[in-house]
């Protein structure tokens, strides 16, 4: 099964995992791996790549600790890195096919940290909608070709939609799993 | 979003309302503005009181609290005689299923309700047919629902709904029994309808592709409504 969260969100899936207290490498991406690696852990590379470039980007600051090596080193979310978060879950995606990785990864995050995930499937499902209505406008201005084209991304998105209403009808169950997992 | 074509005072509205069917609230606080001239859709999970709302605004179930208003009137306030002659004269009903009279030819259920309202047989007749013609189900018009096709029949039950001019259509998933390309025909008939006569339409669908041909949405979720503002 590939990693379901895809290259972008790595960094905001770190973040906001760190919104629960500052945490070492080693058990950050442990929190990771039980809630987003799904059978594929994230390479210790790809954390601390990640990390670098989030402190560089003042997003995260670094506790340390007296000792040698990466370990020594507490990773804390910084209040610049909280309105990262923000922003990311806030803003819809933009509709596209395969989405969910990214879509997934958001509600994951919302419910662990405290956020309306209702209100983010909302959000997106607005987006969607609108989409999908500028496709069929579209379609009653277009010839066949531009309808038939049309319809194809209209199938796929309404696919996503689905997922998104299934999703909102189950976020207690969703809720309940990941807060096991913490 | 599409801008609203005619954004003078709503048509019908509906605030603060309350129904339940038992212990749990079928609406709990649902307000709503219907405006002329837009195709507005309901949507939200099964249960969430989306068809409940639509009965309410159609003066069919009376909500526990909250008041509908349409053109200004409480409904509340109007005897059942006069809700059933608004129903008759300035609504229109589409359903899923099971609308139109078996009994009845096609041409004979959009004849209906226009002698229902007092036009004369003939005229009525006329009306009906050249309805039937334009919504391109005039092969059907002497035969029974029946003996029509899924499709055909749902474009029947429009006519019916269309033939005394409503300024409202309320449609209960009408799509929901049709193949995509029937279902789109049956939209493209609604949109026409708000768009030449200036009816609103309010649309109940589960169905997204559906829901796209709206103007606006509005979201019922655990009774209460998320409505889509139009862009001023």
């Amino acid at each position: 099964m590939p990693c379901i969260v895809a290259g972008m969100s790595v960094g905001f899936a770190l973040l906001g995992l760190l919104e629960s207290g500052p945490c070492h490498g080693y058990d950050l991406k442990r929190s990771y791996d039980e809630q987003f690696g799904h059978g594929r852990a994230l390479h210790y590379g790809q954390v601390y790549a990640t990390l670098a470039r989030l402190l560089k980007n003042g997003l995260v600051e670094v506790e340390s600790e007296p000792g040698e090596g990466p370990d020594r080193k507490r990773y804390a979310i910084t209040e610049a890195g909280v309105t990262d978060v923000d922003r990311w879950l806030t803003r819809p995606e933009k509709p596209e096919p395969y989405l969910q990785s990214t879509l997934y990864t958001k509600v994951v995050l919302a419910l662990l940290t405290g956020r309306d995930a209702a209100d983010l499937l909302d959000t997106q499902r607005g987006e969607h909608l609108r989409l999908m209505r500028e496709l069929t406008q579209r379609k009653s201005e277009g010839d066949l070709a531009d309808q038939l084209i049309c319809d194809h991304a209209l199938f796929h998105l309404e696919a996503d939609l689905r997922w998104l209403e299934l999703t909102a009808a189950r976020l207690e169950q969703l809720r309940d799993r990941v807060r096991r997992n913490t | 979003m599409r801008r609203h074509p005619n954004l003078g005072p709503p048509l019908l509205v509906a605030e603060n309302l309350v129904k339940s069917f038992g212990p749990t609230p079928a609406l709990d606080g649902a307000s709503l503005q219907v405006y002329a001239g837009e195709v507005l859709a309901l949507m939200g999970p099964s249960g969430s009181g989306k068809s409940t709302l639509l009965h309410c605004l159609a003066g069919i179930v009376t909500p526990d609290s909250g008041t509908v208003s349409y053109d200004g009137r409480d409904m509340a306030a109007m005897s059942d005689a006069q809700r059933s002659a608004l129903r008759r004269t300035e609504f229109g009903f589409v359903f899923q299923f099971g609308q139109l009279v078996p009994e009845l030819t096609c041409l004979e259920n959009v004849v209906l309700p226009l002698r229902l309202a007092g036009v004369r047989r003939r005229e009525a007749a006329r009306r009906a047919a050249g309805l039937l013609e334009r919504l391109e189900v005039a092969d059907v018009a002497d035969k029974r629902p029946g003996q029509a096709s899924g499709g055909q029949g749902q474009r029947v039950a429009v006519a019916r709904a269309l033939v005394t001019r409503p300024r409202v259509i309320f449609a209960d998933e009408p799509t929901g029994a049709l193949d995509s390309l029937n279902g789109e025909r049956v939209m493209h008939l609604f949109i026409a309808a708000a768009r030449e006569t200036g009816a609103a339409v309010v649309l109940v669908t589960h169905e997204a592709r559906i829901a796209a041909y709206s103007d606006r949405e509005a979201v019922i979720r655990d009774g209460r409504v998320r409505e889509q503002e139009y862009a001023r």
